[in-house]
């Protein structure tokens, strides 16, 4: 029932802890986005123990992303790459490409016509093409995160970065500025080349595919913009593109 | 070296009575224990994903301890040879070598997850991490003297096929460097397509030089029936190892894939001896009978996967079990049917030109439309509804091209498939989350 509150969503990912009240349609009624605390069941017991105390009774809970097994009293537990397939097709109602750009690591996931996951590419092996890798570079150049598409728009030209490695990518930074480069230039540079790496995880996509994003990169619209470049194809954002994967664990416990 | 075989001295002595009295005493006193065990135990249902545990489980470790502690006391008391898994063995057992295999002494290694000490040890002297972790662990064990098996004997001769890959060269070539001992090469060119006539002639000829050299460190030459009749016992251990696999096609499988990782040990290291066959037999009886009685690796057998390439050895009863308490299991894997394969082409009645086609056409040094074929047909025949591709950071022959297979397999044969990236034998390249959340991923598609 619409404006119900029927499922809580916990998604315990390696920089934030994000959790959902949905009603039965999938449209997000509450929501807390923390830092992940160390202490994973003490954080999500108290913000489940929060959103319940306001709504005046107890959900289910589904609980997804790297501390799902730490989230007490869940009913179910999912890996967030299923969570995040549930979660964008009830936001698209059809199959997609869907690029979860997170703290921690990238992942491609085709969503089938039906909300299931087709298929899945991941980089986890490093912070290279992550919310991370960008988190260090921006933080080294000193520009804070909401200048970012100031810069980048600008910049008529990227700068080609070719290190995707997060120490090599620093140290290649570090040395443009000192060239004198723009820093317009650098960062949208920066930009084009995680996301052709990004593109090259995705690999060859059917023509009609289209592609959505999730993550909190994703309320980066250098990073959306390049993206799109990179696959030749619009790259449409999730609304609450963050939220997503707690989206999809409470859909599971609906 | 030639002098060191026929001489019945102390290490002579010492080897036979530990070869015909301490070894099969302590089998004994291990099945008594085992027996007295499993009184205690009657009646207890095993908890777990898992079936009951095979019997044939206790056999298995007698043997391979067996093994082991024979090694202990061989150099000195016959001849010694070290030799890669792909090696045309059939030509050194009736000259009584006693054959090391040191990929399958680094799979223990790797197992008991010693990888990373022994591997600093070579590391320090300049070797890459990015190496397989085989010879890593083989080549630190040799320089620390260190290895869980007590003690590994010195060689007299090493033999490396590099029909697995190219690293077994170096690898041996190290080896030679550090025993000074000869090193005798067998290398089958890859094969496109099908090996062409010059192909076989050049590693026929290769084989007869082995016989030359093989008949110099040990003082003898094998004689051709000698030869007929190890090959003829390879050729049935391996035939019996493929029986015991095929008994998979059954549902439930009645053993685990995992199972299958570990009970390949015989065929690998004792292939051509009547012990090996022996245990094969014995284990084939025992899956027939589970089949009869419905008794299944698993439990609740929902799924049924095929394996590609090694598997991860120091995590192997962690990923059965996460995948077992989801209903699925490994029925087939590429690794172990290879090992059905290859040894079932070779021919008591045409012993070298047989060894010739057997040990060229082995699936690591063939195309990948081969390899294609091969896995289809695995999956096809033991009715497998989804496939992981072990992509091994160690074994780069064994990894490239999976990506192309996982495509065309899933196209082509409707199943699910997955790439995992992981590593054979060193935990430092594989972080276990990482792949265990994959793989649940994976599980959770098949919903
Ligand atoms: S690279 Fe592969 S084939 Fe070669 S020794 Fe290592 S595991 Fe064996």
């Amino acid at each position: 029932m619409a404006n119900e509150p029927v499922a809580i969503g916990v998604d315990v990912g390696s920089t934030t802890c994000k959790v959902v009240v949905i009603d039965g349609d999938g449209a997000i009624l509450d929501h807390r986005v923390e830092p992940t605390h160390p202490r994973i069941e003490q954080q999500t017991t108290r913000l489940i123990g929060e959103l319940s105390a306001t709504l005046g009774r107890a959900l289910p809970v589904g609980a997804t992303g790297y501390g799902r097994q730490r989230v007490f009293g869940a009913t179910r537990v999912l890996t967030e790459i299923t969570c995040h397939a549930r979660g964008a097709f009830c936001r698209v109602g059809r199959a997609a490409v869907l690029v979860d750009m997170g703290g921690q690591d990238t992942k491609i996931i085709r969503v089938g016509d039906d909300g299931a996951v087709g298929d899945f590419a991941m980089n986890d092996k490093c912070a290279a093409g992550t919310g991370r890798f960008l988190e260090v570079i921006l933080g080294r150049l000193q520009v804070p995160f909401d200048e970012v598409w100031l810069h980048v728009s600008r910049a008529d030209h990227g700068i080609a970065v070719s290190s995707t490695c997060t120490v090599f990518a620093e140290s290649e930074v570090i040395s443009l500025v000192a060239e004198g480069q723009e820093l317009d230039g650098i960062l949208r540079g920066l930009h084009e080349s995680l996301a052709k790496r990004v593109a090259s995880l995705a690999g060859a996509l059917p023509p009609d595919a289209s592609v959505v994003m999730s993550g909190g990169v994703a309320l980066n619209a250098a990073m959306v913009r390049a993206l799109s470049s990179a696959l030749r194809r619009e790259v449409r954002v999730l609304p609450e593109p963050q939220l997503v994967g707690a989206l999809g664990a409470a859909l599971s416990v609906r | 070296m030639i002098g060191v075989v026929g001489k019945l001295g102390r290490r002579r002595l010492e080897y036979e009575v530990v070869k015909r009295l301490v070894g099969p005493l302590l089998t004994e006193v291990e099945s008594a224990r085992a027996r007295v065990k499993s009184f205690r135990k009657r009646g207890h249902q095993p908890k777990g994903p898992f079936g009951p545990p095979l019997e044939s489980a206790r056999k298995l470790k007698e043997l391979m301890t067996r093994h082991y502690l024979e090694g202990r006391y061989a150099d000195g008391a016959v001849p010694v040879a070290w030799v890669t898994s792909g090696f045309p063995v059939e030509v050194l057992r009736p000259l009584g070598f006693h054959a090391v295999y040191p990929e399958n002494h680094a799979a223990l290694c790797a197992v008991q997850r010693v990888v990373p000490h022994l591997s600093e040890a070579i590391e320090q002297q300049g070797y890459s991490r990015d190496l397989c972790s085989y010879p890593r662990a083989d080549l630190g064990s040799v320089v620390l003297q260190e290895t869980p098996v007590g003690r590994l004997p010195r060689p007299d001769l090493l033999c490396c096929c590099t029909n697995i890959c190219q690293t077994t060269l170096y690898w041996y070539r190290a080896l030679a460097a550090h025993f000074h001992v000869p090193l005798v090469l067998v290398d089958p060119p890859f094969v496109y397509g099908e090996a062409k006539p010059h192909h076989r002639e050049y590693v026929r000829d290769q084989l007869e030089e082995l016989l030359d050299v093989a008949g110099k460190v040990a003082g003898r030459r094998a004689t051709m029936d000698e030869i007929v009749e190890v090959t003829r016992l390879a050729r049935e251990g391996t035939l019996l190892w493929g029986e015991c696999l095929a008994e998979s096609r059954n549902r439930p499988a009645p053993w685990t894939g995992i199972d299958g990782f570990f009970h390949i040990a015989p065929i690998v290291a004792l292939r051509g001896k009547p012990e090996c066959n022996a245990y094969y037999r014995q284990l084939r009886d025992e899956l027939r009978h589970r089949v009869d009685k419905g008794i299944g690796g698993i439990r609740d057998e929902r799924h049924r996967l095929l394996w590609d390439n090694l598997p991860i050895w120091f995590d192997v009863r962690g990923t059965a079990t996460l995948l077992a308490e989801r209903g699925f299991n490994f029925v087939c894997t590429s690794y172990t049917n290879a090992w059905a394969e290859a040894g079932s082409r070779i021919d008591p009645a045409d012993p070298l030109g047989s060894a010739v086609i057997a040990y060229t056409d082995i699936i690591l040094n063939q195309d990948l439309g081969k390899r294609y074929a091969t896995l289809a047909r695995l999956a096809e025949e033991y009715t497998c509804d989804g496939a992981v591709l072990h992509s091994d950071r160690s074994c780069k022959p064994y990894s490239i091209g999976q990506l192309d297979l996982k495509q065309r397999l899933a196209k082509d044969l409707g199943i699910k498939v997955m790439v995992l990236e992981a590593d054979h034998g060193d935990p430092r390249a594989y972080a276990v989350e990482q792949g265990h959340g994959r793989l649940t991923a994976f599980m959770e598609s098949f919903a």
